[in-house]
């Protein structure tokens, strides 16, 4: 229990019912607590339990499990770092929110012999997505790359490229098989990555390595194209305006797609779901526009909040979080890829990644997102803009998306 | 006030009585009348969390900002949409409803506490029923539409879902302030004309209707209030997609998800403002008797 959070717990109880604030008192006994905040994480317990074991009484952590939407854990916690809660510690971010946390100062850079710990060993992308302005804010916990899903019973060859996604569902559809290629076209976070992927395939961004100025252009124009071709293709799911991850995930188990663009934890929910199909259950690079493609980034990043009270014993257990036994346990217990490279030649890997190849492979080319403070605002408003993908107008689409996502660097735009 | 027959006694305990108050009213003030004011300052500066050091007084830019907006004015014309149509779908079913219960002879209270359900459950549980119901795969109302159709995610259907759930919530209390308005209408009035050969529409459209006015305009002016608020249906819903936001989930994204506080404390205000132009409109324009004042205007 905090002071902060006491005080309001007082004032609460006072206006209510009166009585003292209960255990509220001084003369925290014990180790320092540190509390980590992170997304839903099935088997996570595992790892605090050991490096628990291994502080060996320096400190304690405290699991605290944020909400399961990415925009749910988001709010929660800058909300409280908006505050100056100092309840918080370690916070597991989406990489998305380095710069933002960031620029803010609501997480402190990792200085030093932390800063060579982390960097060590590490891939370089996700390395990427932990810093900001030229200096490290967090340390890569795990990495995600998006692949290309596919049935091999109905699919000889895997498709590389977008237009190649749809003339294979035409056939099939011509056959009357299963023809749907599965892409997550709902208006979130889903649809800015397929789209900044399909813009970075045809060599374009959005916005300028710095992050400050709008870039879009003839590329977005012809990634905008490629995008709207799909949406009226045979290969479109009619719900593809509705469609998250799981509900991809769901098409195909469900026997109705024949693609789908998705993160490797499909493959565990495959084997779960339907052993039937995981032996025709095949993985290919990420569709391109005129060839292989650039596959989105994802992953998360440990950040150690700027108001906590016991910074060494933080850093000190998010440095326990992500070493390479933690990032083993997260990968095979919990399918989320390691961001260290040795983890990757673990011998339980093979089972649990027969991917794990494809992954590393992908990370040599994966497409980041823009990096920028703003970046909540930029996807708020691309992904508005461009869903259902069968609606987009390129030529009109890339010069309203240019205008409100200069309107949302700035942070002057409405938001939608 | 007559002042003159007042005694010394008497100006001694009404002071004593405003010194009584006046701690309730302070803290009154403090807790409502203090965020109000401070939104209404932070509405005339640009001042986003995520860049601290940039926060500055920019007068009226971001009202300029807002109401040039294209988003907003599609938030306010949705919203306006959900009210007047719900509002007056609720005040038609909620007049069938009371009339009903008031009529019903047999299990009084059962049918009352039935129709009451909907309105009992919490808001945010009702629409993510609906939210359910109406997602391809899971719901047994997606289900019955063709194969394909997600309605949550076209506007238009979409706006047809949030304006039944809200009905569905809150037509209930609609009938209730109703039957409340239907008992002072006197029986041996309706009796007498009937004697005269007034037909039941004519009772109805003649004399009990006019009879309940005051009962009528309180119970919309709840409503209106009520139902230009709306958040929470909408925010389960689609929580804005499609272009479906109404100005309380559009002032939540800016300001909780974008942290922008000058503009999401200018959408608050003007979210403010425009209910008490609504309150003044009914209050005024249609001589409200509003819960306090005895008899109101008349």
């Amino acid at each position: 229990m905090r002071w902060a959070s006491c005080g309001a717990m007082a004032v609460v109880l006072l206006a209510g019912v009166g009585g003292a604030a209960a255990g509220c008192g001084g003369g925290e006994s014990g180790p320092p607590e540190i509390n980590l905040y992170n997304a839903p994480q099935e088997n996570i317990g595992r790892i605090v339990a050991r490096c628990n074991r291994r502080a060996a009484g320096r400190y304690r952590i405290t699991l605290n499990t944020l909400p399961r939407d990415a925009d749910g854990q988001r709010e929660q916690m800058v909300r409280r770092l908006a505050a100056g809660d100092t309840g918080l510690d370690v916070l597991g971010l989406d990489v998305m929110w380095t710069a933002e946390l960031a620029e803010a100062e609501w997480i402190l850079p990792w200085t030093g012999a932390y800063e060579r710990q982390v960097r060590r060993g590490t891939l370089p992308k996700p390395l990427e997505t932990a810093t900001w302005d030229g200096r490290l804010y967090a340390a890569p916990y795990t990495t995600n790359v998006q692949l290309l899903w596919y049935r091999s019973d109905l699919v000889p060859k895997p498709p590389t490229t977008w237009n190649g996604l749809i003339r294979e569902s035409d056939r099939l559809a011509a056959e009357g098989r299963p023809h749907y290629a599965e892409v997550t076209g709902a208006p979130y976070e889903g649809i800015v990555v397929w789209f900044n992927s399909v813009l970075a395939s045809a060599g374009g961004s959005i916005l300028n390595t710095a992050g400050e100025t709008v870039m879009l252009g003839p590329p977005a124009t012809r990634a905008l194209g490629v995008m709207r071709a799909f949406g009226r293709s045979r290969a479109a799911d009619p719900s593809i305006s509705s469609m998250r991850e799981d509900d991809v995930r769901l098409a195909m188990e469900g026997g109705r797609a024949a693609f789908q663009i998705n993160w490797p934890f499909v493959y565990a929910s495959m084997a779960a779901n339907k052993p039937r199909l995981l032996p025709d259950f095949k993985w290919a690079p990420y569709p391109g526009v005129d060839g292989p493609g650039r596959a989105p980034l994802g992953g998360a990043n440990f950040g150690i909040s700027r108001y906590t009270e016991h910074p060494r014993e933080a850093f000190e257990a998010a440095l326990c979080l992500r070493d390479p036994q933690s990032q083993l346990t997260a990968a095979v217990m919990d399918g989320l890829p390691p961001t260290i490279r040795t983890v990757y030649d673990a011998p339980q890997m093979a089972e649990a990644y027969p991917m794990r190849q494809a992954i590393l492979d992908a990370l040599e080319t994966a497409a980041l997102r823009p990096r920028t403070p703003t970046y909540q605002n930029v996807s708020t408003v691309t992904s508005t803009i461009l869903s259902p993908p069968g609606s987009i107008d390129p030529v009109k689409t890339e010069a309203r998306l240019r205008d409100l996502i200069s309107d949302a660097l700035e942070s002057k735009g409405v938001l939608p | 006030m007559i002042r003159r027959s007042e005694t010394d006694e008497k100006t001694a305990e009404r002071r004593l009585g405003l010194w009584l108050c006046a701690p309730a009213a302070l803290i009154m003030l403090l807790v409502t009348g203090w965020p109000i004011l401070y939104s209404v300052l932070l509405s005339l500066q640009r001042y986003d969390l995520r860049f601290p050091k940039e926060r500055a007084w920019i007068g009226l830019a971001n009202y300029g900002a807002v109401l040039t907006d294209g988003f907003w004015w599609n938030a306010f014309w949705v919203t306006v949409l959900v009210t007047v149509v719900s509002v007056a779908i609720e005040l038609v079913l909620g007049m069938l409803l009371a009339l009903a219960m008031y009529r019903t002879l047999v299990a009084r209270g059962a049918i009352r506490t039935l129709v009451l359900i909907p309105y009992g459950i919490v808001t945010v549980v009702a629409a993510y029923g609906w939210r359910y119901a109406w997602t391809p795969e899971t719901g047994w109302l997606a289900g019955m539409l063709p194969e394909g159709s997600a309605p949550l995610t076209e506007r238009t259907p979409a706006l047809a879902i949030i304006i039944l759930a809200e009905v569905w919530k809150t037509t209930p209390f609609m009938a209730l302030l109703l039957m409340a308005g239907l008992a002072v209408v006197p029986n041996d009035l309706l009796q007498a004309a009937s004697m005269d050969g007034a037909t039941l529409w004519q009772r109805f459209f003649r004399v009990t209707l006019p009879l309940m006015k005051p009962a009528i305009m309180v119970a919309l002016l709840f409503r209106t209030l009520d139902a230009f608020r709306i958040f929470d249906d909408i925010y389960v819903l689609t929580n804005g997609a499609a272009d479906t936001s109404s100005v309380s989930v559009i002032a939540y994204h800016n300001l909780i998800g974008g942290l922008n506080l000058g503009i999401g404390s200018t959408m608050s205000v003007l979210v403010f403002l425009t209910v008490a132009v609504i309150a003044a409109a009914f209050i005024k324009g249609f001589g409200i008797s509003t819960p306090g004042t005895q008899g109101g205007r008349r």
